[in-house]
């Protein structure tokens, strides 16, 4: 008995207080159906500010064309299986006439409903839909949405998600008319780490073309301004070091393109002007290495690269002695009309990779391995091939010290270095030793191009953009010292990327050399020079 | 005059002057159009630009094939004598530019309000003439300077002054510089009030080319035949010796490599109102390792050789261009290789040995002979 009481009781109540949530407002739910898309747009954004329960279904069938009006335009229903039901109490109301014709939405509708259809999702207990949900609203401007945003900010345990909605709401509040909840909104940003938001406040700090600020009032662009400092002070410490790492990255980069050349150049002081295009030639060869795999061995695509370091190796080695036996022994004690000779044979390698592989430059892809990276705080990331690639070129490094230090046919180069006609009478055979030296420096550039296809473009002209680079590299670092090399190849990365910040890339690259113009006045030979008495430098 | 060039040469020389700089403008502006005789604007073109090549090819020759000095940069003093005059072509445009503005387009494009200082006084006519001459000298001097006291030689200034120029390129890429960024200067209305592109400017402006050519053969001549001219070929042989004997080489290097940055700025400010445009592209390193080819293909070490050379490669490259496009990087690579390997003494050698032949009691071009014997 005072159970049924009770239930009854339970449905008087509930009566009671539906009216305060459940009913909708009829007339609002028909303004969907409106003339006027900003009647509309103003009927979805307080529908959602409801939050009931059926404006899910409401906006549900909005988006799926099956919304209708009746009575004149006056109420709107649900049109199911040839069924209505009342959109504002979820009533049925009889069969679907005939000529029914749902209401029809536009683009901007649209977008406006999947917003709103996001907010609401929010509330979901699956975590894929909330956070789907989080990211489509961080585009939106639905105004309304905020107080959504907050409450399920309050609720949300998973940080990304809570994060993103952070973003979301932030970025609402700050399109808010109300100077008040902007600089509330600035104020809160300044947990973020994202560099999106820092985007963002940087955003409203600068100037428009007429001169005023992005953000009008002065309180706001003060808290957006803190807000960016707290920021930039957090995230220092990551920056620096991820300077740091870009520039022994870049270092790296450069230690391959020019050891070939400290080889080369700094050994047998032969200019190798072409030493650019066998990088590329390099490159090339990692990318028909990779087709063969593509086709031949699926399976085994991912290691494509490291079949393509011998494959590269092989090739550059074959061009650059077949390069030294054709052409530069006739040239031997004239360094001018080598540098002549070899920038020709760079143009004819060129319009030669032109012609085979298209002047366009070519796909080649990161194997699963190399792409992706460690995730940093404040939206960094250490990418995987710049890791690789750096522990690479030190590998590289070390093999070419083993074999100029450690083994006879270094020795026969050291010696052909030092006092050729000496080692001739000796036994050495110094032309066999010119050409095999010729071949690893070559050859070592064709290593250089495979990590490079890996970071970059890979066209007819890559070898050009890094021929200047890599002769700075290795006169700043003293010809004939595979140590100078180093130094010189990771210092002038470092210098490079830790004035990239404030100067800008190119700048950068202006002021490294020109420092290292000025370099040579005051050391002539690099940084380290071979001591000795000739008079001729 | 006489003790310049034996009679001969001097017949030659003002014959081939007197085609160059009197009939060929003849027939372009008095002979009618349909006439078989009329020398189009193109050739007029083509040619006025060729003898601005070849001013800077004698540069080359002068510091590269009598000083031994191989600059890898002098396609930077060319484009700093053309970007001089190419500011003063601006400022000539007036409010005829696309924004109607008193600024250059790219300015109002850049949204500057004012001219940046350093085009204060780029509508003057005399101060552009003077900044033509001094920007190029001025650099090369003190870039020379530095460097030859280093006694920084050989390959290495080579490679140095390819980086100078490709600083410089990548310089004045940037819109900041106020030197119009990628797309440089262009557009061009006037010159000293004249329309840029009436048949009787652009004639005058060739003309003018090819008397500022004859010039620099002759001022070429009288230096490399000089006792100075003298020092520089032994400066080119044997540095050393000559240091030891107590010639001080940094002022003789330093003189001539900023003669022959002016000269090369000189031809660069003739080249840009008769082209139309110039741009950061100029002082790419290629541009400026082409320089050295033109001086190479001519012959090295002799006057007429570089510009023999700048006329037969800029031909070449004219001719591939239209014809065959894909083949121009095959046949300048391979003149690359072939003259260095086979031609070293170039067109002028491969001439003078012919006469040889023919006449063994001839000589071979002053100059020429000690280039075998170097290392």
């Amino acid at each position: 008995m005072l159970l049924h009481f009770l239930r009854a009781l339970a449905c008087v109540l509930a009566l009671i207080a539906a009216p305060a949530w459940a009913a909708l407002d009829p007339s609002l739910v028909a303004q969907l159906g409106a003339e006027d898309s900003d009647a509309r747009v103003e009927a979805i954004r307080k529908l959602v500010a409801t939050e009931d329960p059926r404006v899910v279904e409401i906006l549900k069938a909005l988006d799926g064309d099956a919304l209708a009006l009746i009575d004149s335009g006056k109420r709107a229903v649900v049109v199911a299986d040839g069924k209505l039901s009342d959109a504002a109490t979820g009533q049925p109301a009889g069969a679907a006439p005939a000529n029914l014709e749902t209401i029809v939405i536009n683009n901007r509708i649209r977008g406006e409903v999947g917003a709103a259809l996001a907010a609401l999702r929010l509330g979901s207990s699956d975590r894929a839909e909330r956070l789907a949900a989080a990211k489509e609203l961080q585009g939106s401007d639905n105004e309304d949405a905020l107080p959504i945003l907050e409450r399920a900010m309050a609720k949300e345990a998973d940080p990304e998600i809570k994060s993103i909605l952070a973003l979301a709401s932030a970025s609402l509040a700050l399109k808010s008319s109300e100077p008040e909840l902007r600089a509330r909104a600035a104020r809160a940003l300044a947990a973020s780490n994202d560099p999106q938001v820092r985007q963002l406040l940087a955003t409203m700090l600068t100037k428009q073309k007429d001169g005023s600020y992005n953000e009008p009032d002065e309180t706001v662009r003060a808290a957006a301004q803190a807000s960016l400092a707290e920021i930039n002070a957090r995230l220092r410490t990551t920056e620096i070091g991820l300077a740091l790492f870009s520039g022994i990255s870049l270092g790296s980069i450069l230690l391959l393109a020019a050891l070939g050349l400290a080889i080369t150049y700094g050994l047998m002081g032969i200019i190798n002007m072409a030493h650019g295009e066998f990088l590329m030639i390099g490159a090339y060869a990692t990318y028909v290495v990779q087709g063969l795999f593509r086709t031949h061995f699926p399976g085994a695509f991912d290691w494509y690269v490291v079949a393509a370091l011998p494959v590269a190796f092989a090739v550059t080695a074959a061009v650059g002695m077949a390069l030294e036996r054709g052409v530069l022994r006739w040239l031997y004690g004239r360094p001018l009309e080598t540098l002549l000779t070899t920038w020709g044979v760079s143009l004819l390698l060129i319009q030669a990779s032109r012609m085979i592989f298209g002047a366009q430059n070519v796909e080649v892809e990161n194997p699963g391995w190399l792409s992706g990276g460690f995730v940093l705080g404040g939206g960094y990331v250490l990418p995987f091939n710049r890791i690789v690639i750096v522990l690479f070129a030190l590998a590289v490094l070390a093999a070419v010290w083993l074999v100029i230090n450690r083994t006879r046919m270094g020795l026969f180069v050291r010696g052909v270095t030092q006092n050729r006609a000496m080692a001739s009478c000796t036994g050495v055979p110094t032309n066999r030793v010119d050409m095999l030296t010729f071949g690893l420096g070559s050859g070592v550039a064709g290593l250089g191009g495979v990590a490079l296809s890996q970071i970059g473009n890979v066209g007819p002209d890559l070898g050009q953009s890094y021929i200047v680079d890599s002769f700075m590299v290795v006169v700043l670092g003293g010809v004939g010292q595979l140590a100078g090399t180093v130094i010189a190849a990771f210092g002038l990365g470092s210098i490079a990327k830790f004035l990239e910040p404030w100067s800008g890339a190119v700048l950068a690259k202006i002021m490294v050399l020109v420092f290292i113009i000025l370099f040579i006045q005051k050391r002539p030979q690099g940084l380290f020079a071979l001591k000795g008495r000739s008079a001729e430098a | 005059m006489t003790r310049l060039f034996p009679l001969r040469v001097w017949t030659a020389i003002l014959a081939i002057t007197a085609v160059l700089v009197v009939v060929i403008p003849v027939l372009h502006l008095a002979v009618p159009e349909t006439s078989p005789f009329h020398v189009s604007s193109f050739w007029i073109t083509l040619l006025g630009k060729f003898m601005c090549y070849a001013v800077v090819a004698l540069a080359m020759d002068l510091i590269w094939g009598y000083t031994g000095i191989l600059s890898l940069g002098q396609g930077l003093f060319f484009a700093l004598g053309g970007y001089a005059f190419g500011m003063y072509l601006m400022r000539q445009i007036g409010r005829d530019g696309v924004y109607q503005s008193d600024l250059p387009d790219f300015m109002v494009f850049l949204d500057w309000k004012e001219l940046p200082w350093y085009w204060a006084l780029s509508d003057s006519f005399a101060w552009t003439l003077l900044l033509v001459v001094a920007a190029p000298g001025l650099i090369a001097f003190v870039f020379g300077f530095f460097a030859f006291r280093s006694r920084i030689k050989g390959v290495y200034f080579s490679i140095i002054t390819q980086a100078l120029t490709y600083a410089a390129m990548l310089a004045f890429f940037r819109n900041d510089m106020g030197f119009g960024g990628n797309n440089g200067f262009t557009d061009f209305k006037r010159i000293l009030g004249f329309p840029i592109t009436a048949p009787e400017t652009r004639t005058a402006l060739y003309v003018l080319s090819g008397l500022v050519l004859l010039g620099s053969l002759l001022l070429a001549r009288w230096i490399v035949a000089s006792k100075f001219g003298r020092v520089l070929t032994a400066i080119r042989d044997q540095e050393s010796r000559l240091m030891f004997l107590g010639y001080r080489t940094l002022y003789f290097k330093l003189f001539i490599w900023t003669v022959a940055a002016v000269m090369s700025g000189v031809a660069g400010a003739l080249y840009v109102p008769q082209v139309g445009i110039i741009n950061p592209s100029e002082m790419s390193p290629a541009n400026s390792i082409e320089i050295a080819i033109w001086a190479a293909v001519g012959g090295r070490g002799t006057l007429f050789g570089p510009i023999l050379g700048a006329f037969a490669v800029n031909g070449a490259k004219t001719w591939f261009t239209v014809a065959y496009p894909e083949l121009w990087l095959y046949f300048l690579g391979l003149l690359f290789v072939l003259v260095t390997l086979l031609l070293p003494r170039g067109l002028m050698g491969l001439a003078g040995s012919l006469r040889l032949r023919r006449r063994p009691a001839a000589g071979a071009p002053p100059g020429a002979e000690a280039l075998e014997a170097r290392t």
